[in-house]
């Protein structure tokens, strides 16, 4: 290892070495919430609370069965990117790694539960 | 020499030695924001499969999500909501490189606090 320069063993380590593929992940999935989380808030909002019967109709309805469907894939994705983010500033070594992986399967879950979840009010 | 530390350096002290200042908590806004809402998201797909599950299930569900625990937890959500998504803009407009001057990105932190509380109001007012 001494044969290695300094400057060789710094070389791709610093903070720049990545993250160009997530920032702009992240870019994307903010643009395309920007227009479906007003949508989510407004027809789940109006959902809320309402009758069993009156759920299952109105989550019948193309329009706000899809964009609960996109919410939910859309959301929880770029919810993964931006917990990963934080773990990384804040808890580090293994205990950050099995954070990630801990929340990003919570995640991906979580988006699968409401997607089935919407498939089976809708069809 | 051999990297025998890896993954676990040592951090030098960063927020402990800044004074607070608008720009830097209306970032840790965001980002708390971001995070704290993965509970109302989880609330929201028990909801749902819940609705997708039986009329008992949806009832306890429902019942919870409209108690007055439920609308406290529900209304700060959509608070949060929206100052992550004014906090958002704003990162946006950053990343174009232009409002980036600190008594512009003071207007764009206050305009994000008082947009969020005005944007909650009127969700709730139409919801």
């Amino acid at each position: 290892m001494r044969y290695l320069t300094d400057r060789k063993r710094a070389e791709g380590m610093g903070s720049a070495k990545s993250g160009t593929a997530h920032h702009w992940s992240m870019t994307v999935s903010s643009v395309a919430l920007l227009v479906l989380i007003p949508l989510f808030i407004f027809t789940f909002g109006s959902a809320l609370g309402s009758s069993y019967e009156e759920v299952l109709a109105y989550y019948a309805r193309p329009f706000p069965a899809i964009v609960a469907v996109l919410t939910f894939l859309v959301g929880f994705h770029h919810f993964s990117g931006g917990v990963r983010v934080m773990l990384e500033d804040y808890v580090h070594g293994l205990n950050g790694q099995i954070a990630i992986v801990v929340m990003t399967c919570i995640s991906y879950a979580a988006a699968a539960a409401g997607v089935f979840a919407i498939a089976r009010l809708a069809l | 020499m051999a990297d025998v530390n890896r993954g676990d350096r040592p951090l030098s002290p960063h927020i402990s030695i800044y004074r607070p200042q608008l720009t830097s908590m209306t970032s840790i806004l965001t980002r708390i924001t971001g995070n704290a809402m993965l509970i109302s998201a989880l609330l929201i797909v028990w909801w749902f499969l819940a609705a997708a599950t039986s009329p008992e299930a949806y009832a306890t569900a429902n019942g919870f999500l409209t108690s007055w625990f439920g609308d406290l937890v529900m209304f700060l959500s959509v608070l949060g909501l929206w100052y992550h998504t004014l906090a958002g803009v704003r990162h946006l407009i950053w990343d174009q490189a232009i409002a980036m001057d600190i008594e512009t990105a003071y207007k764009l932190g206050w305009g994000c606090l008082g947009g969020s509380v005005l944007l909650t109001l009127i969700t709730v007012a139409a919801v």
